[in-house]
């Protein structure tokens, strides 16, 4: 998960910058204005970090199925208003799949399930432009037993916060 | 190895011609179920001085190497011989071959002058005590020599079996490291028996998928070094590569090149939707091919160009079907239980090769291009990918194992389904793309 530990990096300097443009009234709590608040910790309800933990970063999928269970509606409203609150974010929708399947096959379907995610945001109000996708097909499971308990938190659709839209 | 590739002047010559220059009566066929491997011997090539010593001995060892490998020929180890051949000129003694049953004999001698490499060699049917075609040399440069051998063993084998070889030939694919969840890839290319590996990317990008060009000399592949999946090709002597841009925030994947090597056909993914486009390599200008709702991908020519065979799950599961070459109504052919996928049609054009998955098992199999005759060759938790040899009779694919540990391989196996074996790379390895005979 290299990639995404970078990623969240550059997201946390995207609410560094932010920060340091003045902006604290822009956050509804004035997370900025408490002190015991770190911004870009898991605590900061502005911070990628809570984005991931609290909102949930990511929405699983049944066996060859792009369509969004009730769960993973729940899931994506939460990112849906999340994003609309804090519009400096862009985020890379990742969708894979679990090994079961041809490389091929579950790139095209890795694709599927990160569109159908990227739908449903978009259907919630938040811009299109700020949502792009990527397939991993089963390139990068997270989970590496061969079994139905990892196969089932392999295929996913991972929101990723990539960084703020305010240069 | 690159300059080993276009430094090495291969050079052809029939040597005088024997007393009996016909072809005898040896003659493996390879379509009546051969159960029993054909007996052979392949003495050491005769050196003509100490430089030589060393490239004779391992000329013949690669040369029988090969032969063993297919499955369809037994070694007779040479602790078994009675003659020994210290002349390549001298008389064969038939007599002393037949009572240790060697069916086939490999004589052979080899000339190093300087970094020249000579190789002469006759295949003798021994019972009819003839010789099998003529005998022939090879000359090139010394680091050539492994290449000497395969066009050595190419000779005996398409003299026994009437069927053109397949040795002097490489194989592009993936070389994989690192455990399932950091893999780490690398374009690689060797030799079909996994000699001279040669890598052609570093790890810092994932790829994926190498295709040789219908002469050997491109790849196309494709790689995340953009953050996106997208297609490349790849100069082979020169590893040069250049991306094939196709449209501006797209996904595209799954290429393949056209038999006169002018296009490709490949998936380009849109709004989550995967369809089959080709682009013209000179122009850079795609067509689509493929406008459903449905998954298309993983498509492959005929090789007179014609049709395209792909997968589709437009029917619910992913399904083989072939369309004409520009697009237009396709029909499905695969029928049997599971679902299919990577079909890859043969270069003789009479079979599909294909990726089947059913009750929690993976096999590699191939069907006749209307979908009749459908045969499993494999069954493992998890094979994918073939790829032909240059002759059509054997094919390469990947396996991975189960479980944490879980590591690719390649693996060959005859269309006979017999043979199953490992092919040997430094690291795991997956996605073969097995490239035509080299000239």
């Amino acid at each position: 998960m290299n990639v995404l530990g970078k990623v969240i990096a550059l997201g946390v300097l995207g609410v560094m910058a932010a920060c340091t443009n003045n902006d604290p009234s822009a956050i509804g709590g004035g997370a900025g204005g408490n002190g015991s608040i770190v911004p870009g910790s898991p605590s900061d309800p502005r911070s990628p970090a809570y984005f991931q933990q609290s909102v949930g970063d990511r929405v699983l999928f049944e066996v060859d199925q792009s369509t969004l269970t009730p769960q993973a509606q729940t899931v994506l409203q939460g990112q849906a208003d999340w994003l609309l609150a804090n519009t400096d974010f862009v985020a890379t929708i990742e969708g894979h799949a679990d090994e079961q399947g041809t490389r091929e096959y579950n790139l095209a379907l890795g694709a599927r399930r990160a569109n159908a995610a990227r739908e449903f945001l978009i259907s919630r109000g938040v811009a299109g432009n700020r949502l792009t996708t990527v397939s991993y097909g089963k390139e990068r499971p997270i989970e590496i037993c061969s079994t139905e308990e990892c196969y089932s938190k392999n295929r996913r659709a991972v929101t990723v916060l990539t960084g703020s839209t305010l240069g | 190895m690159i300059r080993f590739l276009t430094s090495l002047l291969l050079g052809l010559t029939i040597l005088a011609a024997p007393v009996h220059a016909q072809s005898g009566p040896l003659r493996l066929e390879l379509d009546q179920g051969i159960i029993e491997p054909l007996p052979f011997a392949v003495p050491n090539f005769v050196p003509d001085g100490p430089a030589a010593t060393q490239y004779a001995n391992d000329i013949s060892r690669v040369v029988a190497a090969d032969l063993t490998g297919t499955g369809l020929f037994r070694e007779i180890s040479s602790d078994a011989f009675i003659s020994r051949v210290s002349s390549f000129d001298a008389p064969v003694q038939f007599a002393d071959w037949k009572a240790i049953n060697a069916e086939a004999l490999v004589t052979g001698a080899v000339n190093v002058s300087g970094k020249r490499l000579t190789v002469r060699f006759r295949v003798w049917d021994v019972f009819s005590g003839q010789e099998l075609g003529n005998g022939l040399q090879f000359s090139g440069t010394t680091d050539g020599w492994r290449r000497m051998a395969h066009k050595v063993a190419d000779q005996v084998y398409s003299r026994v079996t009437g069927e053109g070889g397949y040795f002097d030939s490489r194989v592009a694919f993936v070389s994989e490291s690192g455990p399932k969840n950091q893999r780490l890839k690398r374009l690689a290319i060797m030799d079909y028996d996994g000699a001279n590996v040669q890598f052609l990317t570093d790890s810092s990008a994932i790829v994926l998928a190498p295709r040789f060009s219908p002469t050997g000399d491109r790849l196309l592949y494709t790689s995340y070094e953009t953050g996106q999946p997208r297609i490349y090709v790849l100069d082979v002597d020169r590893v040069k590569r250049t991306e094939l841009k196709t449209q501006d925030g797209t996904m595209s994947f799954s290429p393949r090149f056209s038999p006169d090597g002018r296009s490709i056909v490949y998936s380009l993914i849109q709004g989550g939707n995967t369809d089959l486009w080709k682009m013209d390599l000179a122009s850079g200008q795609s067509v689509r091919l493929t406008n459903t709702p449905a998954i298309e991908t993983a498509p492959s020519y005929s090789p007179d160009g014609s049709q395209i065979v792909f997968e589709s799950d437009r029917s619910g599961t992913p399904q083989l079907y072939i369309m004409p070459a520009n697009g237009g109504e396709a029909t499905r052919i695969s029928f049997g239980q599971g679902r299919y996928g990577t079909p890859v049609w043969s270069p003789r054009g009479d079979l599909i090769a294909f990726t089947k998955q059913n009750k929690g098992r993976f096999h590699i199999g191939v069907m006749r291009t209307d979908g009749s005759e459908e045969r499993l060759l494999t069954s493992s938790f998890l094979d994918e990918g073939p790829t032909w040899s240059p002759n059509g009779r054997v094919i390469m694919f990947t396996r991975e194992s189960q479980g944490a540990s879980g590591r690719a391989t390649l693996y060959s196996v005859d269309i006979s389904g017999r043979n199953l074996r490992p092919v040997r790379t430094p690291d795991g390895g997956s996605d073969p793309s097995w490239g035509p005979l080299q000239k």
